[in-house]
């Protein structure tokens, strides 16, 4: 069953200009609306990321960072608290890493959003909101500034200052390491798989 | 770290093994699909030629896009069609058990599985569904996953996760009339915060839980993810035992149901179970809760005044602020009175038989105010058919309201069931995102399903109790 190791990159460093994301509470339904969600593959997910806050009825843009061309090469979202809270879905992240997204910084990330960035080698890190605070100014004013991420070192330097934040355990050993292709890495325990089952009360 | 309580136990029961990247391996006793977050999975296990691992504990529904209305082949949405006819594909293949809409067992996906027994005390259950925690109400650890961790459990029937920490809430005291296990939910994500669950699993427990059938414990455990806690369960005990017993799979195989009781009795959390924390509620206090705002932690009692953003925590207040606005409520205010245009009963959150009853109650020999459009969604084929014996579907239609087939509906709006423009709901579902009902400028006030009925009757937001000559339970 080693016949499918995907080739996966380490994930060590992002380093990239960002686009800030105001506002705590930012659901899944809002980063992808579930009308565009009536598709059964992932393509062309990135035109439709917070459709209904970036376009009015008519489809005119918006005021929004996404819809500024000086954001439109960022790849580094810079949000705030409970970013991705909702629904499971992983449309979400699809879009956004689609959109031209590869790593967000924020005040806390939903689980489940979390868990479905780092399947797709997204990395979540977290910073206390002050520093988010400043770090959403810093972009708003240099957004040709590149945001350095160390996953590794846990640590954001932009405008010639470092700023320490965090990275999940899991998240920055499986980046880091590459080890993030989680059905590679579990289909090699087929014994222990096997076993497992055979151990548990209601699959006897 | 907890210790000794049912997630501590049903964790080391399915652990396979600690992978590299720190994260343990857990083996998956039931792997529930639908037709939204699963093709993308299978796509990817075509990518790599994969095949499904375990297809006996797979099984599939069609719930999120499914019409309520008119159910004919091919769906009138051409879109609705490609997804129902892709899962078909899909399920066909790997040979999948199919609950779909000619097998009179379709539903939403956690309605089903309790439904038919293949949701268990004990088990580990996923599913592309963030409620997924529903099933935590039979002491089975569930919870949501994503499209990739889908693919994960089709190619080897486990999933990588890191253990969380673990919170009891305790519910004492007992409910009010008029107030139901929804109301507990929506005060604990209104204390806690819509984030207050982020790295904790919530073990419910205490008298008022304990009291609650299991499809009151089934409400609570939907929401925990709404608090932010992946999964939530409820200690299983006579009552699930109960419940069981009448399902499909324990009603063809009986030995089973002795065989697996012990095991079930053996992972309840133990008496000096130690626990990350703590938290305390007293039912006896709280009263129907509505929401004011556009997150499910902005509940507040039918009673009590909307607050002000400025009393709010500093954090909270931006987000009220723009919720206020959205919503077009004020401040000091209650939400009695809020102007209703559609009503919708439903969604894995409360469109059970009990849900159903405790609405019909309301709604009967009463009609639908003419400024409502009102609708019930019954949560799966067997509630509905059940609803439509007992002749809860005519009271509901002879009040006006209409009476639709089983499916995800107006909860996300995903079929044709939506809200249009500025439209108010109110609505028995789990989330009043922004847009989440299929409007962008749609607002949605969450209640309970007694509450919903009400605000059917009167075309506003209602205190249930305060109907004239209605007796809530």
């Amino acid at each position: 069953m080693s016949d499918f190791d995907a080739d996966i990159p380490e994930v060590r460093a992002v380093s990239e200009t960002g686009v800030p994301i105001r506002g705590n509470d930012i659901d899944t339904d809002q980063i992808i609306p579930a009308r565009f969600m009536k598709v059964v593959t992932f393509d062309g997910l990135g035109q439709f990321a917070f459709f209904d806050v970036r376009y009015d009825d008519d489809d005119n843009q918006k005021a929004h960072p996404m819809n500024e061309e000086r954001f439109n090469e960022a790849n580094v979202m810079v949000v705030n608290d409970n970013f991705g809270c909702g629904s499971s879905r992983e449309h979400a992240p699809q879009a956004l890493m689609r959109w031209g997204i590869d790593a967000f910084i924020g005040e806390s990330f939903a689980e489940i959003f979390a868990g479905n960035c780092l399947a797709l080698g997204m990395p979540t890190v977290t910073a206390d909101s002050e520093t988010i605070a400043d770090l959403q100014d810093w972009v708003e004013a240099n957004p040709d500034g590149d945001i350095d991420i160390d996953v590794e070192n846990e640590t954001v330097t932009y405008g010639g200052q470092t700023v320490d934040v965090d990275v999940d355990d899991a998240q920055r050993q499986a980046l880091v390491e590459g080890i993030w292709d989680t059905t590679a890495l579990m289909s090699a325990n087929s014994g222990e798989i096997s076993a497992t089952a055979a151990s548990l009360p209601y699959l006897k | 770290m907890s210790q000794g309580t049912l997630y501590d136990k049903v964790w080391d029961e399915h652990k396979v093994t600690q992978l590299p990247n720190g994260q343990d391996q857990l083996f998956v006793g039931l792997h529930l699909i639908h037709e939204v977050t699963s093709p993308q999975a299978f796509g990817m296990l075509r990518e790599r030629d994969i095949e499904v691992a375990r297809p006996d504990l797979t099984h599939a529904t069609v719930d999120h896009i499914v019409p309520t209305s008119d159910q004919s082949r091919p769906y009138s949405d051409d879109a609705a069609e490609e997804m129902m006819s892709e899962l078909e594909q899909n399920v066909r293949e790997a040979n999948i058990e199919f609950s779909d809409p000619s097998t009179g067992d379709q539903g939403i996906v956690h309605v089903i599985g309790p439904e038919q027994g293949i949701t268990q005390p004990g088990k580990t259950i996923v599913c592309g569904d963030s409620h997924t925690s529903t099933h935590g109400a039979f002491g089975a650890l569930a919870f949501g996953i994503g499209t990739s961790q889908i693919r994960d459990v089709l190619a080897t029937q486990c999933i990588a996760m890191e253990k969380q920490k673990v919170r009891k809430i305790q519910v004492d005291g007992e409910l009010g009339a008029g107030v139901e296990a929804k109301d507990i939910i929506l005060e604990i994500i209104r204390r806690l915060g819509t984030d207050g669950g982020v790295g904790y699993v919530y073990e419910y427990a205490g008298e008022a839980i304990e009291n609650l059938d299991m499809e009151g414990r089934m409400s609570i455990c939907n929401m925990s993810i709404e608090g932010g806690a992946r999964a939530g369960y409820v200690n299983p005990d006579e009552t699930t035992y109960e419940w069981m017993k009448e399902t499909d799979y324990f009603q063809e195989n009986p030995e089973k149901f002795d065989e697996l009781k012990p095991y079930w009795e053996s992972i309840r959390s133990d008496e000096d179970a130690e626990y990350d924390d703590v938290v305390h509620i007293d039912a006896s206090e709280l009263e129907p809760v509505v929401t004011w705002g556009t997150t499910p932690g902005q509940g507040i009692g039918i009673t009590e005044p909307i607050p002000h953003p400025e009393d709010l925590p500093e954090d909270k207040q931006e987000t009220a602020r723009r919720a206020q606005e959205h919503m077009r409520v004020e401040p000091g205010e209650t939400m009695a009175g809020y102007d209703i245009d559609v009503v919708f009963l439903g969604s894995c959150t409360n469109a059970r038989l009990p849900d159903l009853r405790r609405a019909a109650a309301i709604v009967e020999g009463r009609d639908v105010d003419d400024s409502v459009r009102a609708m019930v969604v019954p949560g799966s084929q067997r509630v509905q058919e059940a609803a439509e014996e007992e002749g809860l579907a005519d009271v509901f239609r002879e009040a006006g309201f209409e009476w639709r087939n089983a499916g995800c509906s107006m909860c996300l709006g995903m079929n044709e069931d939506q809200l249009e423009g500025d439209e108010a709901s109110a609505s028995s579902s789990n989330r009043n995102f922004v847009g989440r009902q299929g409007s962008k400028d749609g607002r949605t006030v969450l209640m309970n399903p007694q509450m919903v009925a009400a605000a059917a009757i009167t075309g506003e937001v209602t205190d249930v109790r305060e109907l004239p000559e209605v007796t809530p339970v």
